[in-house]
């Protein structure tokens, strides 16, 4: 496989050294196709109903967006390695119930709800990490397929929810729900917060990609691990820390989603592994790894919740069809970028 | 309520009835096993949300109370990711657990018919729950939920209250035959009150977050909204929070379905003057079916070739009857 990536790799991009004249260019239009796509959708929207164009409903938009989006960000630096993680929609989960249950039985030892939801809060971000982390280990050290592991995980994080929550679904406690409320609802300089936190993550995650030696260490071992070993990248290393980031992003993700609903069900993050998958390969991240974009990501992640939003602030289209439309803006979104580059 | 009551009655009448019906084809009847055990198989879907994690529930308090009251009876309960797993399953009750008698629910309702017909040869009596087969003779009974008065029971009531003019918008679960037809009893029982309108009906995936998504989209491009019909209890969850959210004064009630018990907590207590009603279709069923077929089997009898558990109109004053707090559901 790596050594047929060097021959195959020049028509995808981000190899630096091997296609000089181009790379510039190709990186920044590979931004421009899923945000062209965006545009498309956003004038056809406004068009069927005028709605579409309103500051609240883009506040919704992008509030909705934040959870897959974020988790979108961590997965592009995993992608980026050639690697991939199924099981982020069943960690998110998971994470959720066990900082509900954590926050319940603090609530009564700990007084102030506000020390409850910081620890509960700290507690996601870990343990999204130390998921991540044991990700990477069992990839790195115990050499099996990021697929396999994910795909294991994603059965046994979903499952074990399931079983905390006796089939049924993990409620926050009235008191804490009510205080923790503010951290999904509240609209600091007009935006919510998790819309805040989205575009913080985005930042950091353009920074840490792009200008960074993780974020080249990162890239080089998606084009060709094996020449990144010879050039003494710890490559086990920086594998196990982009698993890990994506965990912690996962946390984060899931610290914004609980006090939305103030409920984790065996339903919660159904399916965001997709999303979040689809988000960064729309934004014209390489499947193969070795180059990713961070702010294709978030167009890609906006684009995904807008197809939906769209849908339903109209009915010419029957409702059995949606799903088909989802598919067909995907596919042109792909086709538009394919072009570009 | 007069309802409610009759609907024990009918309950009551239909046991009697297969009773006496038992009584007369008693020779014809094929008798259980020699050593008068039951070994009852019970095939269900796993616990994705919380209308299975109830049947998951109800299915096991099932097993506990009836083998502990029934020293002859043997419950095996099997849950089913899908419906390949369950059509394995179904073969390894039959092959290896030795069942006697079956109730299943039945994922769906063509793929499952052949793998039902194949344990019905082998002498097995089965009882189906919730979803007809497409082949009924692959059954001995049927013991179903009134999905035709879960969608008619909301339409009638919201016509009567409003007096029949409302502005709906509506929910709907994931695309199946179920939710087809709870809709179409739903849309059908308010032709008749042409100035209720439903505004629209799109799916949400019997999910809380994705009822949330929705109901806020239906927020932003309604701007006058009397009612929601949630159709679902955990999708009313969604609902309830993006109105919220949106601070909208317009929505007089949200009604949901199925009877989940935190919501039939509120309308118990009043505790929120969205939630005033609710129709029922508890996952209690299984519990009734696995009973029936039981104490059915045990005495050699057999059951109604048909029976549906009626959907009752839940309101305050009946609520309490239909409150389960041990149950997840």
């Amino acid at each position: 496989m790596p050594s047929t990536r060097i021959t195959e790799a020049d028509g995808s991009a981000g190899h630096g050294a091997a296609a000089a004249r181009p790379w510039f260019r190709r990186m920044r239009w590979r931004g421009y196709g899923p945000l062209l796509g965006l545009v498309l959708l956003c004038v056809v929207g406004t068009a069927l109903n005028p709605d579409f164009a309103t500051w609240d409903n883009w506040v919704n938009v992008l509030a909705r967006t934040s959870f897959i989006g974020i988790i979108a960000i961590g997965m592009c630096f995993v992608i980026v390695t050639g690697g991939i993680d199924l099981s982020v929609g069943s960690m998110a989960a998971l994470i959720a119930g066990g900082e509900i249950l954590l926050m319940n039985s603090l609530a009564t030892s700990l007084g102030s709800p506000v020390a409850v939801i910081a620890l509960g809060m700290v507690f996601a971000i870990v343990l999204g990490g130390l998921f991540g982390i044991a990700h990477g280990l069992l990839i790195t050290r115990g050499r099996i397929e990021p697929f396999i592991v994910t795909l294991g995980t994603l059965g046994i994080f979903r499952a074990l929810l399931t079983w905390l929550a006796d089939g049924g679904v993990i409620t926050l406690d009235g008191m804490l729900s009510d205080s923790y409320g503010p951290v999904y609802y509240a609209t600091p300089l007009g935006l919510q917060v998790p819309v805040w936190v989205f575009a913080a993550t985005a930042f950091a995650g353009a920074v840490l990609l792009n200008r960074t030696t993780f974020g080249r260490y990162v890239k080089a071992i998606g084009s060709n691990e094996q020449v990144a070993r010879y050039a003494a990248v710890d490559v086990g290393q920086v594998k196990l820390l982009a698993y890990g980031l994506l965990g912690a992003c996962v946390g984060i993700a899931t610290l914004l989603y609980v006090p939305r609903l103030g409920s984790a069900s065996p339903t919660t993050g159904l399916l965001w592994e997709l999303e979040a998958i689809a988000a960064v390969i729309i934004g014209g991240t390489s499947f193969r790894g070795g180059s990713g974009s961070i702010a294709g990501t978030v167009t890609g992640a906006i684009l995904l919740s807008v197809i939906g939003n769209v849908l339903d602030l109209t009915s010419i289209i029957s409702v059995y069809l949606n799903a088909a439309v989802q598919g067909v803006v995907i596919i042109v979104v792909a086709l538009l970028q394919r072009r570009r580059t | 309520m007069r309802k409610t009551e009759s609907d024990h009655l009918t309950r009551r009448h239909l046991l009697a009835a297969g009773v006496a019906l038992a009584a007369m084809s008693a020779l014809a009847a094929p008798p259980a096993r020699a050593d008068d055990a039951v070994n009852l198989g019970v095939s269900i879907p796993a616990a994705t949300h919380g209308f299975t994690a109830g049947i998951v529930w109800w299915a096991n308090k099932a097993k506990k109370d009836l083998e502990q009251a029934h020293p002859g009876l043997k419950i095996t309960v099997r849950t089913a990711a899908g419906a390949p797993q369950q059509a394995d399953q179904l073969q390894d009750l039959t092959i290896v657990t030795k069942i006697n008698a079956l109730v299943v629910f039945p994922f769906e309702s063509a793929a499952l018919t052949q793998p039902v017909a194949q344990v019905k040869k082998r002498g097995v009596y089965v009882t189906v729950v919730d979803r007809g087969l497409s082949d009924t003779s692959a059954q001995d009974a049927y013991i179903a939920g009134d999905n035709t008065a879960f969608g008619r029971i909301p339409a009638e009531y919201i016509a009567k209250k409003y007096g029949g003019s409302a502005d709906v918008v509506s929910l709907r679960g994931i695309p199946t035959t179920l939710d087809t037809e709870r809709w179409n009893a739903f849309t059908g029982a308010l032709k008749a009150s042409p100035n209720v309108k439903i505004l629209d009906g799109k799916y949400a995936n019997w999910n809380r977050d994705d009822a949330f998504k929705v109901m806020q989209d239906y927020l932003t491009r309604f701007k006058k909204i009397d009612v929601v019909w949630a159709a679902d209890d955990d999708m009313a969850v969604g609902v309830l929070k993006a109105i919220q959210q949106a601070k909208r004064t317009d929505i007089k009630e949200v009604f949901g379905g199925a009877g989940a018990k935190d919501i039939v907590k509120a309308i118990k207590d009043g505790s929120n003057p969205l939630l005033q009603a609710d129709v029922s279709y508890s996952p209690k069923f299984i519990y009734d079916a696995i009973k029936m077929t039981a104490e059915a089997r045990l005495k050699g009898d057999k059951l109604p070739p048909t029976y549906i558990i009626p959907s009752v109109l839940i309101t305050r004053e009946n609520a309490a009857e239909y409150y389960f707090p041990d149950s997840p559901y």
